[in-house]
């Protein structure tokens, strides 16, 4: 190691981290310092004014606002569920089937499956939007197909589809992720492993289920970790196809939407920066708390295989 | 001869569960494609065939192209993410390059700091994000977004080059200490060009959600002269939601700089995804 060698002064390696440490103190940490900081700040005649947590009161105690407040929380947990119970499953099970050695043209599924996921989330909203809305006509013509035309509804204009209807649409544009790592982790799998399995009789779906799926643990965790980070931190897509107001009647209403709105406000109400600060302080600590409870209590029971 | 048999059916299922999903995948794009090059008529006749001598038409590209400053939102992308990406990559190499080469005191609580942003999102700190802009005058430039995609990017740079950094030889490193290099030369001349793939796959992971970022430039820079195309686009296709030729053909013209991108660079964002990159 050179560095034993202990140069005089080593001014090179402050010259090394000084670009990187300064953008991302400026406009990453001290942005969420600053997020806080206004969060306990109420604007009075122009002025910022200390109030300690009274926001936070407000937002709790308020029933304008706790009505607001938990109806985002309360879709934004429906809207993760359906991610954890669509999205990784058939992630999963592609996964799985690309990653049989006779199986061909994997390179051609990989690549067309990913594809929605590199579209942007206004491309993947209008797109749907067009595809599922009556006026154009392709759901109900494709359900007339197969017979079950009656089953047709204006999914997103519905108030009690239309937040699972977006979620959907999320799965459809990101099942590429849990995809590929996955296929990443299936591959990393050493083959005597799997050839002991077989000497033992196990084959087929049985060593899916008691050899990889075990081993792939590990890599289930780590989606589930960055699908709820996306997941709570969601707004561009509810944006896009229901507009700010998380239209029908607030229905797809998501945490990244109230506080878009409450920041910027609405036709109804101004928008409110130190309100907008605590809703972001409360996503902090939602986000926080799931990636806490990944670290210290899932990662460290999981068994980390190494080949 | 059975267990032949049985792996040929286990094959056809699986490819048929495989073609159906693409389908699943492909569809909403191809009719998207399909439908911006027929006329209006024919878009909503026959929303699932082919365009013909008949249906042809591009009427839509033609009112997308002379309303919507397409041009100028595709070149303000461009801008925006090559920059992001550039200093996302020198920075980022940078303060890896110190953090695996140098031991020093506070080396591993900078390691941690520099890794917090990585679970974080940088949304969380918008609204003091755009007060620092206001008060920097940065507020509807470009600059203002490169500034934030680089600092959003920093954290996974750092942690996945800093990891590829530590398997360059020490002795080749050493080598140009005592033929008298400096620690930049070593850093710019021997080691940069040694980690060039793993240069490539922090590129290819930020490359595409800074594109279609639509968050930041609805909030920092939604003015005309600044609209990025996923902004330009979300907000052209709002003007015209009755306009189908238009709407589908400013959709298509979204769609095509990401899908040659990703043409391009496929080959190497699957091999970053799979080689372990983000384990």
């Amino acid at each position: 190691m050179s560095a034993e060698q202990r140069p005089r002064r080593r001014w090179h390696i402050a010259v090394f981290l000084a670009p990187a440490v300064l953008v991302y103190t400026a406009l990453m940490i001290l942005p969420l310092f600053g997020t806080l900081k206004l969060s306990l700040y109420e604007a009075v005649d122009n002025r910022q004014v200390f109030v300690g947590f009274d926001n936070f009161a407000t937002l709790f105690g308020d029933p304008n606002w706790s009505e607001s407040f938990w109806r985002a929380l309360k879709n934004n947990t429906w809207f993760f569920f359906i991610h954890m119970a669509v999205q990784n499953p058939i992630g999963i099970a592609i996964a799985a089937m690309l990653s049989v050695p006779a199986l061909r043209f994997k390179a051609f599924y990989r690549t067309a499956i990913f594809i929605p996921t590199i579209l942007s989330f206004v491309i993947v909203g209008f797109a749907w939007k067009l595809i599922l809305s009556p006026l154009w006509g392709i759901a109900p013509g494709l359900l007339d197909m197969v017979g079950l035309r009656h089953l047709f509804q204006p999914w997103l204009g519905k108030e009690e589809y239309a937040l699972t209807t977006i979620a959907l649409i999320s799965v459809w544009q990101f099942v590429g992720i849990p995809m590929m790592l996955i296929y990443a982790a299936l591959l990393s799998i050493p083959d005597e492993i799997l050839e002991a399995g077989e000497i033992d009789g196990i084959t087929g779906m049985a060593a899916f289920w008691k050899i990889k799926l075990p081993l792939i643990l590990p890599s289930i965790g780590i989606i589930s970790i960055l699908t709820f980070v996306g997941n709570f931190n969601a707004f561009d897509l509810v944006y896009t196809i229901e507009g700010a107001m998380a239209a029908p009647n607030f229905s797809t209403e998501v945490m990244g939407t109230f506080l878009f709105r409450t920041f910027f406000g609405h036709q109804t109400q101004p928008g409110d920066p130190n309100m907008g600060a605590t809703i972001a302080m409360m996503m902090f600590l939602i986000i926080l708390a799931g990636v806490t409870i990944y670290l210290f209590f899932i990662q460290t029971r999981m068994r980390r295989y190494q080949f | 001869m059975q267990r032949v048999k049985h792996n040929w059916l286990n094959l056809t299922l699986a490819h048929t569960a495989l073609i159906a999903y693409t389908i699943i995948a492909l569809f909403p794009v191809v009719v998207i494609l399909v439908n911006s090059f027929k006329t209006r008529k024919a878009i909503f006749r026959e929303p699932l065939a082919l365009p013909n001598s008949e249906t042809f038409s591009l009427v839509g590209y033609e009112t997308v192209l002379k309303q919507g400053d397409y041009f100028g939102y595709f070149q303000n992308s461009l801008i925006v993410t090559v920059g992001s990406l550039f200093f996302i990559l020198l920075f980022g190499a940078m303060a890896a390059f110190a953090l695996s080469e140098y031991r020093f005191r506070g080396n591993t609580l900078m390691g941690l700091y520099l890794a917090i942003g990585i679970m974080i999102p940088i949304r969380l700190g918008t609204v003091a994000i755009l007060q620092f802009m206001v008060a920097a005058g940065l507020v509807n430039t470009l600059t203002a977004l490169i500034l934030v995609y680089t600092a959003s990017g920093l954290p996974l740079s750092v942690f996945i080059l800093s990891e590829f950094m530590r398997q360059v030889s020490a002795d080749l490193k050493d080598a140009g200490r005592i033929d008298g290099l400096s620690e930049y030369r070593i850093f710019f001349q021997l080691v940069l060009p040694l980690v060039r793939p793993a240069l490539a796959t922090v590129a290819v992971f930020n490359m595409i959600p800074i594109w279609n970022d639509l968050w930041f430039p609805l909030i920092l820079a939604p003015g005309e002269d600044t609209k990025t195309l996923t902004l330009g686009s979300q907000v052209f296709i709002g003007q015209f939601v009755t306009d189908w030729n238009a709407v589908l053909s400013g959709l298509s013209l979204a769609i095509l700089p990401v899908m040659i991108l990703y043409v391009i660079f496929s080959k190497q964002l699957i091999r970053g995804i799979t080689s372990g990159a983000v384990k």
